[in-house]
């Protein structure tokens, strides 16, 4: 089997903030392989679009990446230089932002946006530029490519500024794209449209995906794994048929209770009770006890990250839907 | 775009209006010239000549109407001073004054925007910190004094610059060398020794706009660089420059322009005290002398040519917004 397209080892991403060091990503480690999707999946707050900015080398600061390894085709990024990094970047490491509304410039037209992605990486004409923008367009479903090309950001729907940017994010068919929730801000009809459209670009291009997101419907939809985050760390990780029909972090079954069409009608929906936690000052142990109805004594010491089924781990000490509990 | 334009000059001819009517009777509210222009001993029957000669003898509603009449074939009164048409000596002036203004916009644009730039992209450095100091003493310190300050420097201490006047004047055309110098509309700044006395008065105007647009664009700046676009033009492994100077510059160019428009017109009108300071025969100097004397026909003309300007610049203005952004479109087109 070839080398896997991002391999990430005990990632490690601390904000430096007067009131104390926040640690956004603390020890996170996943594999995405060519062709494949990754869901990565958590609350708002639990440091998945801070992994995502991590891997592009777009950390601003206060925050820095302080460990680990980013194996991009057996590279590491933390390591190389502002320049490499650069050249990857939008070239083969692409990202895709939330907010669509924001991520185009206002005052430039689409065809300058497109064309300067291009030339930042390919020496070619303005010409071959604009016709490969032109090419791009049309593949993400942009009907008469060549009038929007000319046109400004406002002149788009949300959802068809989405699909420009996911088409500068393809000019260069990239080996990566990092894809930070760029569906939460879109309607569902269209929501669905553009991720099929991703599935089916991933597919033909080997491409590989991570999709950071919040929604674990989009994730069972799209992904082939799926990582689950809180306060920073990985709880869990497999393929994502397996955990979603079986988790075996309690926060993991927490999330998929939460989503409405998972509950009988007229029951009342099953949250998660209290809080994240502040990554300020995250109290010893597990993280996620205050909120477990699992918890006990053992969890006041920090349970680390172990394989409990094949192809499957989780950071807990009483991990649920194990063989062994399911037998009793 | 042309019914836009339409639109503007028919705003533009109401607000003149309302404006010379309000200047007349606050003119008018003043005081009264007569008991300054004419001399304590004249008799009663001089004192009626004259004041009927200066039309000062109609109530104000005519006297307004003759102004009106006259404005509208292109005379706006004569000086009861210099006895001359009150366009002509404010048109006398005004290159002096719109070279200074100008001058010193183009200093404040050359110096505080790449100021502004720098201190806005790295805002904690030691340099950035002594720039917006800076800029805190080029709104504090007061014009004239700095200006006598630049004068006892560079003048008397140093005698680089010279401290008065416009010095050697010449004409565009005249420069280009089509008809003599002295003809025409007299400048400045075409002639070496104009420039040099242009320098003091133009970086003394400039000190205060050079904070405001350093502020206004690390301001600006500070604002932009955390927009996702930004961020997003770093994903796509744009250079910095690139990043800072087409997706930042432009964006923050439009409060720029607004601002610099505004200070424009105002140094235009309003440079008096500078133009004292260094006697650069402007039309500041004019306008006050001519309010201590109370001539009426140069303060409204002053006041009127002062108001077409303002429109004419903030119609400029706004043309550049369209320019600059794209969501400001003066007609509406087809999407």
């Amino acid at each position: 089997m070839a080398a896997p397209t991002l391999e990430v080892r005990n990632l490690r991403t601390h904000f430096f903030t007067r009131a104390g060091i926040v640690k956004a990503v603390d020890d996170v480690s996943f594999t995405v392989e060519r062709g494949k999707v990754l869901g990565l999946v958590g609350e708002s707050g639990s440091g998945k679009s801070v992994t995502g900015f991590s891997i592009i080398g777009l950390v601003d600061p206060p925050g820095r990446v302080t460990g680990g390894q980013i194996l991009f085709q057996g590279r590491d990024l933390a390591k190389i230089s502002e320049e490499e990094m650069r050249d990857l970047r939008g070239n083969r490491i692409a990202m895709i932002f939330q907010d669509p509304m924001m991520t185009l410039n206002p005052v430039l037209r689409i065809d300058t946006q497109m064309i300067e992605t291009v030339q930042a990486h390919k020496k070619v004409s303005r010409e071959e530029a604009r016709q490969r923008a032109r090419d791009t367009l049309g593949m993400v479903g942009i009907p008469s490519p060549d009038e929007r090309l000319m046109a400004y950001p406002h002149q788009f729907s949300g959802g068809m500024r989405q699909r420009v940017a996911i088409a500068i994010a393809l000019l260069h068919e990239p080996d990566l794209i990092v894809a930070d929730e760029p569906t939460t801000a879109l309607d569902v009809t269209i929501q669905g449209q553009i991720l099929a459209e991703v599935q089916k670009l991933a597919q033909t291009t080997g491409t590989s995906l991570i999709w950071i997101t919040h929604d674990l419907s989009v994730v069972a939809g799209l992904a082939d794994d799926v990582a689950v985050m809180y306060a920073g760390r990985i709880v869990e990780k497999g393929p994502v048929s397996e955990v979603l029909d079986a988790p075996l972090h309690p926060y993991t079954a927490g999330l998929i209770g939460s989503v409405p069409s998972r509950n009988k009608r007229g029951e009342p929906l099953r949250q998660i009770p209290g809080m994240t936690p502040s990554l300020l000052n995250l109290p010893p142990g597990c993280a996620f006890r205050s909120r477990c109805p699992r918890a006990a004594e053992a969890c006041m010491a920090e349970p680390g990250i172990s394989e409990i089924l094949p192809g499957r781990e989780t950071r807990c000490f009483f991990p649920m839907n194990t063989p062994a509990e399911q037998a009793a | 775009m042309t019914v836009y334009l339409v639109r503007r000059l028919v705003q533009a001819l109401f607000v003149v209006l309302a404006m010379s009517v309000i200047v007349f009777i606050g003119v008018f509210a003043i005081g009264d010239p007569v008991e300054i222009l004419i001399s304590p001993d004249a008799d009663q029957i001089e004192r009626e000549r004259a004041v009927r000669a200066l039309g000062l003898d109609l109530p104000l509603w005519h006297q307004y109407l003759v102004f009106l009449g006259n404005a509208l074939q292109g005379d706006l009164g004569r000086s009861f001073v210099f006895n001359e048409p009150a366009l002509k000596l404010i048109l006398q002036r005004m290159p002096a004054t719109m070279e200074l203004a100008f001058g010193a916009m183009f200093i404040a644009l050359l110096v505080g925007l790449p100021l502004g730039l720098y201190a806005g992209l790295r805002p904690n450095s030691p340099a950035s910190k002594t720039i917006m100091a800076g800029s805190i003493l080029g709104f504090s310190l007061p014009t004239f004094w700095v200006g006598l300050m630049l004068i006892m420097v560079f003048a008397v201490q140093l005698g680089w610059l010279p401290s008065t006047g416009r010095g050697e004047t010449c004409s565009v055309l005249g420069f280009v060398g089509l008809q003599p110098c002295n003809v025409g509309l007299q400048w400045s700044w075409l002639t070496g020794d104009g420039i040099a006395h242009m320098m003091m008065p133009a970086i003394n105007l400039a000190l205060f706009k050079i904070s405001l647009v350093i502020r206004l664009t690390r301001a600006g700046v500070r604002e932009t660089m955390l927009m996702d676009y930004v961020k997003f033009a770093r994903a796509k492994g744009l250079s910095p420059a690139r990043v800072t100077f087409v997706h930042v510059f432009k964006n923050i160019l439009i409060p720029v322009v607004t601002v610099v428009g505004l200070e424009l017109g105002s140094t235009i009108a309003f440079s008096v005290v500078t133009e004292s300071v260094f006697a650069w025969p402007g039309m500041g100097k004019l306008i006050i002398d001519s309010i201590n004397v109370l001539d009426r026909p140069v303060i409204v003309a002053y006041l009127m040519i002062i108001v077409l300007m303002f429109i004419a610049i903030n119609l400029i203005v706004d043309l550049t917004y369209s320019m600059l952004d794209p969501r400001v479109r003066l007609e509406t087109k087809g999407a």
